[in-house]
C-alpha cells in the first residue's frame, strides 16, 4: 500500500514586511508520515512560515517541494487543492451550524440543495473510519472546546487533506484531551495516512508526540533535528537564545496561616440562564496558592466573574479576612481584592484606551492621579504608567499606545501590573499563561510565587494542569459548578484529579 | 353564544383583522429576517415599506393594474435595499446609522413623489373569497383573504427550509454567524449581505404594496405608522426563525386589529389605547426577550446589535 501522506521540503524561504525580516533563509524538511514540531517564541516567524505555506503570504524567496516536486501556492484555495490543510488557533467553525452542516459547508462542491439523509449517512460512514467521534447533530455552540477542536481536525480529514498544519492546537484543551487528540493524530502519521506540522510552545507535546523539530528565533532557523536526539533544555536554549529566564522565587514555608477568603455555598447563573456555580465552598489561606483545576465550562469563569464583581451572586456569602465582602469597587479597594480574568484584553481592559489609562483603572480616582477630587492629572497618570511599564517589563511603543496594539503577553503583563503592583491581600486569577511564550510564562509564574511569599492569598483558576501542579500549595477541582476534589499539592495525584475533573 | 353575538363579532373581526394586518408585518419581518441572518440590520425598512406603498399605489393608479403595482413596489424596495447594502459595504460604516438615514430618505421620497396620489382612487388587489359558500356576509367578508397572505406564508416555509437545506441558505447563515469562517471559505461577505439586504428590501416593498392596495387600501402619509420598525422587533421575538416570524406576525396583526374590532361593535371607550396594542406588545416583547444576564438566544453573532 502506498503512503497517502505528503512530504514537504521548504528551501531557503524568506519573507520581509517593510523593514522587518520576518523569515530569513529558513529550510525545513518534513518527511511523509512524520509529526514535526515548529518551536519558537512569539514573533519568531512560525506563523509567517505556515502562512506562506498556506498561500496567505507570498514568500520573497525560496522554494516549496511537495513530494519532491516544486510547487507555488498563490492562495489558500490552492493549498487546499494540494491537500494541505490547516487547523487555526481560533476556531473557524460556525457556531450556530450543526457539526454536519459545518462539515458539508467546508466542501468545495456543496450541492445547491443538500440531501440531508444521504449526507448524514455519508458522514457517519466517514466517522466510522476515523479514530474519534463528535456529535454531528448539535449546533457547535453547544459543544465543549475539546470537541470543537476535534471537529476542526475531522473537517480537514473529511476534506481529504493529507498534510496537516496545526497552530497551537492544544491551547484550548485540557491535558487529557490534548493527549488524546495528539495521540490519535500520531497514530495516523505512523500509519502513513497523514503528515503533521505543529506549532507549539509546550515541550511535553514535542517530546511525547513529535518525530522531528525545528526551532525558529527572530525569523531564522536556529536548530532542530530528531526529537530523540534533543533534550528539553537544549530546545529551550535554542528557543530563547541568550535571554535570561528570570529565576523563580523560592517557596517560603509560611506554616499554618489564617483563612483569608471564605466562600460559603455560592450559587451563580451562567450566560445561558442555567446555574453555573452550585453550592461552592472554598477557603483560601494567607500566603497560599490554591489551584483550581477543571475542564473549561464547568463554572470556573463564572466563579471568577462573581468574585470580580462582573456577575451577580445568586446566593451565598463571601468573607474576606472574616468580614462579609461584596464585590464592589469600594470594597475591593478597601479589602485589597484584585482579579485577572482570562483573555484580559477582552475582559479586563478598554482595548482602545491607552496603556496608561488602562493601567490607571484601579487608581485614577485617588490622589495623586486625581487633583482636588475632580480633575485627573495626565502627568501623574503617565508617570505611574511609565513606572509600571519599566518595573513589569511591558513592551509598548509609548504609554499612549492603545491597549489593543500590544501583544498577548504584554497585555497580560500590563493587567497583572495594574492588579498586583500595590498591596494585595487576595488575587483571583484565571489562565494567566494562556497562549504565552516560554519567557513570559516563566516571568508571570515567578511573579505569582513572589506574591504568595509576601502573604497574598491566590486563587489560581487554570485549565493547564501542569501549571496548577507546579504552582499550587493546595489543589481543588471544579466540576459542574462545585468542588469535587481538594488536597494538599504534595498528596495530589493526576489520576484522582482526572477522575474529579470528569465529575466522578 | 346566541345570547351574546358581540363576542363572536369581535372574535371574527380580530381573526379577519389579524390576517389583514399581519400581511405587511409578515413580509417586512421575513425581509428583515433574511437580512439579519446574513449579519446586518436594516432599520430602513420602515422607509422601504412607505416607499413601496407609494410606488405600488402610483403604478396601480396610472396603469390600472394592481399586480403590476406590487411588482414595482418590490423593485422600489429592492433598489433601497441595494443602496443600504452598498453603503454598508464601505469600510467603517455602521449599518444601524445607514438604516435610520434610509428610513428618513425612503419616507421623504415617498411623500415627495406621492403628493399627487393622495386623492385619486387606485384599483385594489382582489381577495380570494373563501367564505362565500356560508351565505353569511360577516363570515364571507372575514374570509375574503388577500393572496399575498398565502404567498407570505409559503415564503416563510420556503425560507425555513432554505436556511436548512440549500447551499445558499447555509452560506447566508455562515456569513451571519462567523465572518472569519465565511472568509476562510472564500465567500464574499459584502456580496452575500448585499444580496440579502436587496431581497429583504424587495419583500418589504411588497409589504408596502399590501398597505396601499389592499388594507387599509389607500395612499396617505400616515399609512405605516411604524410597522416597519415593529417588524424589526418582531424578528427578535421570532428568534430569527421564518416560521416563528409567521406566528409573530399573526400575533401582532391580532393586536393591531383589536382597536378596530372593538369599535365595530360600538366599544369606543379607550379606542386609542386599544390601537396602541401593537406598540405596547413590542415594548413588552423587548423587555421579556432582552436580559442583562444572558445573551440573546439564536441571534446571528455577526449582528452589530448583539455584538
Amino acid at each position: 500500500m502506498t503512503k497517502r501522506a505528503l512530504s514537504i521540503d521548504i528551501l531557503g524561504m524568506g519573507k520581509r514586511f517593510g523593514a522587518f525580516q520576518a523569515l530569513d533563509d529558513v529550510s525545513i524538511s518534513v518527511p511523509a508520515g512524520s509529526f514535526h514540531a515548529l518551536l519558537g517564541e512569539n514573533g519568531a516567524g512560525k506563523s509567517t512560515l505556515v502562512k506562506c505555506l498556506m498561500g496567505f503570504y507570498q514568500p520573497d524567496g525560496g522554494d516549496i517541494l511537495l513530494n519532491g516536486k516544486q510547487v507555488t501556492i498563490a492562495a489558500p484555495r490552492e493549498a487546499r487543492a494540494l491537500a494541505i490543510g490547516m487547523v487555526y488557533q481560533h476556531f473557524t467553525l460556525v457556531p450556530s451550524l450543526t457539526g454536519a452542516e459545518n462539515l458539508v459547508m467546508a466542501r468545495a462542491d456543496v450541492p445547491l440543495v443538500v440531501d440531508w439523509a444521504k449526507e448524514t449517512k455519508a458522514l457517519n460512514d466517514f466517522l466510522d473510519r476515523m479514530p474519534f467521534r463528535v456529535p454531528l447533530d448539535l449546533p457547535l455552540s453547544g459543544l465543549a472546546a475539546g470537541q470543537k477542536q476535534k471537529l476542526e481536525i475531522l473537517k480537514q480529514l473529511y476534506l481529504n487533506q493529507r498534510f496537516l498544519i496545526l497552530d497551537e492546537p492544544t491551547s484550548v484543551l485540557t491535558p487529557n484531551e490534548a493527549t488524546e487528540i495528539l495521540g490519535l493524530l500520531r497514530g495516523m502519521t505512523q500509519a502513513g495516512d497523514l503528515t503533521v506540522l505543529m506549532i507549539t510552545h509546550k515541550f511535553r507535546e514535542v517530546t511525547e508526540f513529535c518525530d522531528g523539530v525545528t526551532v525558529l528565533r527572530r525569523g531564522r532557523k536556529v536548530g532542530g533535528g530528531l526529537v530523540s536526539e534533543l533534550t528539553t533544555d537544549a530546545m529551550a536554549k535554542l528557543m530563547i537564545g541568550e535571554t535570561q529566564v528570570p529565576k523563580r522565587a523560592e517557596r517560603v514555608d509560611h506554616g499554618v496561616t489564617p483563612i483569608m477568603v471564605d466562600l460559603i455555598a455560592l450559587y451563580g447563573t451562567g450566560d445561558d440562564g442555567l446555574p453555573a456555580v452550585k453550592e461552592l465552598d472554598l477557603k483560601v489561606h494567607e500566603g497560599e496558592i490554591l489551584g483550581l483545576a477543571g475542564v473549561s465550562g464547568n463554572g470556573q469563569v463564572e466563579l471568577l466573574e462573581i468574585l470580580a464583581g462582573q456577575r451577580p451572586l445568586a446566593e451565598g456569602r463571601i468573607f474576606v479576612q472574616g468580614k462579609p465582602f461584596t464585590p464592589k469597587r469600594a470594597e475591593m479597594d478597601l479589602m485589597k481584592v484584585f482579579s485577572l480574568p482570562e483573555e484580559p484584553l477582552k475582559n479586563a481592559t478598554a482595548p482602545r484606551m491607552s496603556v496608561a489609562e488602562n493601567l490607571a483603572f484601579r487608581s485614577f480616582d485617588k490622589a495623586p492621579l486625581t487633583k482636588a477630587r475632580w480633575f485627573l492629572s495626565g502627568k501623574e497618570i503617565r508617570a505611574k504608567a511609565e513606572a509600571l511599564i519599566e518595573r513589569y517589563n511591558i513592551r509598548t511603543r509609548s504609554p499612549e499606545t492603545p491597549m489593543e496594539a500590544l501583544s498577548g503577553g504584554n497585555v497580560q503583563r500590563a493587567v497583572l501590573a495594574r492588579e498586583i503592583s500595590g498591596d494585595v491581600a487576595v488575587l483571583v486569577i484565571a489562565n494567566p499563561c494562556f497562549g504565552l511564550d516560554f519567557a513570559s510564562v516563566a516571568d508571570i509564574r515567578g511573579q505569582l510565587l513572589a506574591l504568595r511569599n509576601k502573604g497574598t492569598a491566590i486563587l489560581l483558576i487554570s485549565e493547564d494542569l501542569d501549571e496548577i501542579l507546579e504552582l499550587s500549595d493546595r489543589i481543588a477541582v471544579m466540576s459542574e459548578g462545585h468542588i469535587t476534589y481538594l488536597a494538599p499539592a504534595g498528596e495530589a495525584d493526576r489520576t484522582a484529579i482526572g477522575h474529579a475533573m470528569a465529575g466522578h | 353564544m346566541s345570547q351574546d353575538p358581540g363576542v363572536w363579532t369581535v372574535l371574527l373581526a380580530i381573526f379577519a383583522g389579524a390576517i389583514r394586518v399581519s400581511t405587511p408585518f409578515l413580509f417586512v419581518s421575513l425581509g428583515e429576517c433574511l437580512t439579519e441572518k446574513s449579519g446586518r440590520v436594516n432599520l430602513g425598512l420602515e422607509g422601504t415599506l412607505i416607499f413601496g406603498a407609494m410606488s405600488a399605489y402610483a403604478t396601480a393608479y396610472t396603469t390600472g393594474s394592481p399586480w403590476l403595482g406590487v411588482l414595482v413596489a418590490g423593485f422600489a424596495g429592492l433598489s433601497l435595499g441595494v443602496l443600504h447594502g452598498l453603503l454598508c459595504n464601505l469600510p467603517r460604516i455602521n449599518d444601524v446609522a445607514v438604516g435610520i438615514a434610509l428610513m428618513l430618505f425612503g419616507t421623504g421620497l415617498a411623500f415627495f413623489f406621492g403628493k399627487p396620489f393622495i386623492q385619486p382612487a387606485a384599483p385594489r388587489l382582489p381577495g380570494i373569497p373563501l367564505g362565500d359558500w356560508t351565505g353569511n356576509t360577516a363570515i364571507a367578508s372575514a374570509l375574503d383573504i388577500n393572496p399575498l397572505f398565502f404567498v407570505g406564508g409559503a415564503l416563510a416555509w420556503i425560507m425555513a427550509w432554505g436556511f436548512k437545506t440549500t447551499r445558499w441558505g447555509l452560506i447566508v447563515r455562515m456569513v451571519g454567524d462567523s465572518a472569519a469562517a465565511a472568509r476562510a471559505m472564500g465567500y464574499s461577505l459584502g456580496r452575500v449581505r448585499l444580496i440579502c439586504t436587496a431581497l429583504g428590501g424587495f419583500l418589504s416593498g411588497i409589504g408596502g404594496s399590501f398597505l396601499s392596495l389592499s388594507y387599509p387600501g389607500s395612499w396617505n402619509e400616515g399609512l405605516s405608522s411604524g410597522q416597519g420598525l415593529i417588524a424589526v422587533a418582531l424578528v427578535i421575538f421570532a428568534r430569527w426563525n421564518p416560521l416563528r416570524c409567521f406566528v409573530a406576525a399573526l400575533l401582532f396583526g391580532g393586536a393591531g386589529a383589536l382597536g378596530p374590532a372593538l369599535q365595530s361593535i360600538g366599544v369606543s371607550q379607550g379606542y386609542y389605547l386599544f390601537n396602541a396594542a401593537p406598540y405596547i406588545l413590542t415594548l413588552l416583547i423587548m423587555i421579556v426577550s432582552v436580559s442583562p444576564k444572558r445573551s440573546l438566544k439564536d441571534a446571528p453573532s455577526e449582528l452589530s446589535i448583539t455584538r
